[in-house]
């Protein structure tokens, strides 16, 4: 076939503005449209299942070994000051403040984004969306908003998860090393984290939330033509997904950091 | 077989004129003037990449035209808001050529997908009796409850046409309904596409390739070649030439 490809292709850099200025679109779209009647009610909650679901088993097992193994490379530190009994606080703190979030999103990102870049990539590819459009439904309401809402309102929930089996973790190598009781771990370690804490990491957990889910559904939705375009999607969607949260992280503890003083 | 001939009816429900449509530097469509009546079966011949599908995607709004007119039920496809068109889409099905079945859901989801989003006040046993009823018209009924992944070509684009129906539309795109199926098969969805025409009342556009199913459903038949439909009418009309782009078609089809 004779297609020649004679027309310049835009340089990288106004390429650039390009995507930007469409992922912008998408996400003026995704509000605009979002929160308007008709609901899909059934598929928000399906898709919320689906992503706690796939990331259960892998998050539960990261956070227990993460509340183990940080509490052990931080006892020697803490040891040389005799200060072993602030363990449970500063596990509490870090866990709840940084390590659930970013442990949870990245794992979801991984999870989460890649598959629906990828499922929403296929049914780009085997015309199931030109299909949905056809039969006079909007596949963006359907497909992308039901997605987007779902992991907003899913990775907050799993980041909380998170950081309780992280401190299960914790707890065990406490118990097991300076005899700490239950009770008296739970205790220290709630009294250190503040309300503030809690609100902080609810609004990061919401956010990179967001993120997964608009990530996903932009490089899906928008997937070229093609097998490889699927992979290509899924692929893009974990990298910028990553990329992102780290940004968004950074950001986020410069912001918080300003109420701390 | 029993020849087709043209319906005397002149109401226009689909009209283009000089449409234009290229992808880069590829000029897929250049001209394309087409009008479809009411209520008559309008067959497309063409080879295959001459932009047959472009054509009948333009009419649904799925791709937009770079020049030209193109009328649906009297509204410009390209110039409506996203809600008329979704409202325009409503009165006009559209197979696909690959059915583009949802293949995460059964066929029964498949079908109710498009009827509860666009009449919201159907009960639950309205719902499932016009799901059967549209089955049992393609002859599926038994398929109700399998997954996409486990028909074969031939029932999935039954169920496609299917899916399509049961909106009820006035105007039906089938693209290429019988490609890759068997004679018997082909034999089954031309008798089905004849029986939509005559129990809803649709006009159709039918994209082919196979002269046999053109013969069987088209009241009239147009060819796209190079851009435009160069030739239009009957079947006699568009295939008594000895122009070379056209004779291989009838050639291959019917020449022992
Ligand atoms: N979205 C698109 N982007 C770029 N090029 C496209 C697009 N859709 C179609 N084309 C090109 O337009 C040309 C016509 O495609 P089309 O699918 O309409 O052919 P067709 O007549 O339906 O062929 P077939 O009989 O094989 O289905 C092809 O060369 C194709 O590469
Ligand atoms: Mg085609």
């Amino acid at each position: 076939m004779e297609i020649k490809d004679e027309v310049k292709s835009p340089g990288k850099i106004s390429r650039t503005f390009i995507t930007l200025y469409d992922v912008f679109q998408f996400m003026g779209r995704f509000f605009k449209e979002g929160f308007l009647p008709p609901y899909e009610g059934k598929e928000l909650m399906k898709q919320c299942y689906d992503i706690g679901y796939r990331s259960l088993a892998l998050i539960s097992l990261t956070g227990f070994i993460t509340g183990i193994v940080f509490t052990k490379q931080s006892r020697p530190s803490l040891a040389e000051f005799g200060a072993t009994s602030w363990l449970p606080s500063l596990v509490g703190i870090a866990l709840l403040r940084t390590l659930a979030p970013l442990l949870t999103s990245l794992i979801a990102a991984g999870k989460v984004g890649s598959s629906i870049g990828a499922e929403l990539g296929s049914m780009r590819v085997t015309e199931q969306i030109d299909a949905m459009e056809v039969s006079a439904t909007n596949p963006f309401k359907f497909l992308v908003t039901t997605r987007v809402l779902a992991s907003t309102i899913t990775i907050p929930i799993l980041t909380f998860y998170t950081a309780m089996v992280g401190m299960l973790g914790a707890l065990l190598n406490v118990s097991l090393s300076e005899g700490t009781s239950a009770k008296a771990f739970f205790q220290s370690s709630l009294e250190s984290i503040t309300f503030l804490d809690i609100t902080a990491s609810t609004i990061k957990a919401v956010i990179f939330g967001f993120t997964i889910g608009m990530v996903g559904c932009y490089q899906g939705y928008n997937s070229s033509k093609g097998t490889e375009g699927v992979g290509k999607a899924a692929n893009s969607a974990v990298v910028i997904g990553m990329f992102l949260i780290f940004i968004e992280e950074v950001v986020s503890v410069q912001f918080f950091g300003l109420f701390r003083t | 077989m029993e020849e087709r001939k043209p319906l005397s009816e002149q109401e226009k429900v689909i009209e283009i004129n000089g449409l234009y449509k290229s992808f880069g530097n590829y000029h897929v469509l250049r001209g394309v003037d087409l009008e479809l009546y009411k209520r008559e079966n309008l067959v497309v011949l063409g080879k295959s990449g001459t932009g047959k599908s472009v054509l009948i995607k333009i009419v649904v709004g799925l791709l937009t035209p770079d020049r030209g007119e193109v009328k649906v039920l009297n509204q410009h496809v390209d110039q409506i808001t996203y809600k008329e068109l979704l409202a325009l889409r409503l009165k006009v099905g559209f197979s696909f050529q690959n059915s583009a079945l949802y293949d995460s859901m059964t066929v029964r989801e498949n079908l109710i997908f498009p009827l509860v989003r666009n009449q919201r006040k159907l009960t639950k046993s309205e719902i499932t009796s016009a799901v059967e009823e549209m089955l049992d018209a393609v002859g599926l009924l038994h398929t109700i409850n399998q997954m996409p992944s486990e028909l074969s070509g031939g029932q999935r684009k039954r169920i496609g046409i299917a899916r399509t129906l049961i909106l009820r539309p006035e105007i039906m795109l089938y693209d290429e309904p019988t490609a890759g199926l068997d004679p018997i098969t082909c034999l089954e969805i031309n008798n089905l596409i004849n029986e939509v025409q005559e129990r809803f009342h649709t006009s159709s556009i039918i994209i082919t390739h196979d002269l046999t199913c053109a013969k069987a459903v088209g009241n009239r038949v147009a060819m796209l070649l190079d851009g435009k439909f160069e030739r239009q009418g009957t079947f006699e009309d568009v295939f008594n030439t000895s122009d070379d782009r056209v004779k291989p078609f009838y050639d291959y089809n019917f020449i022992q």
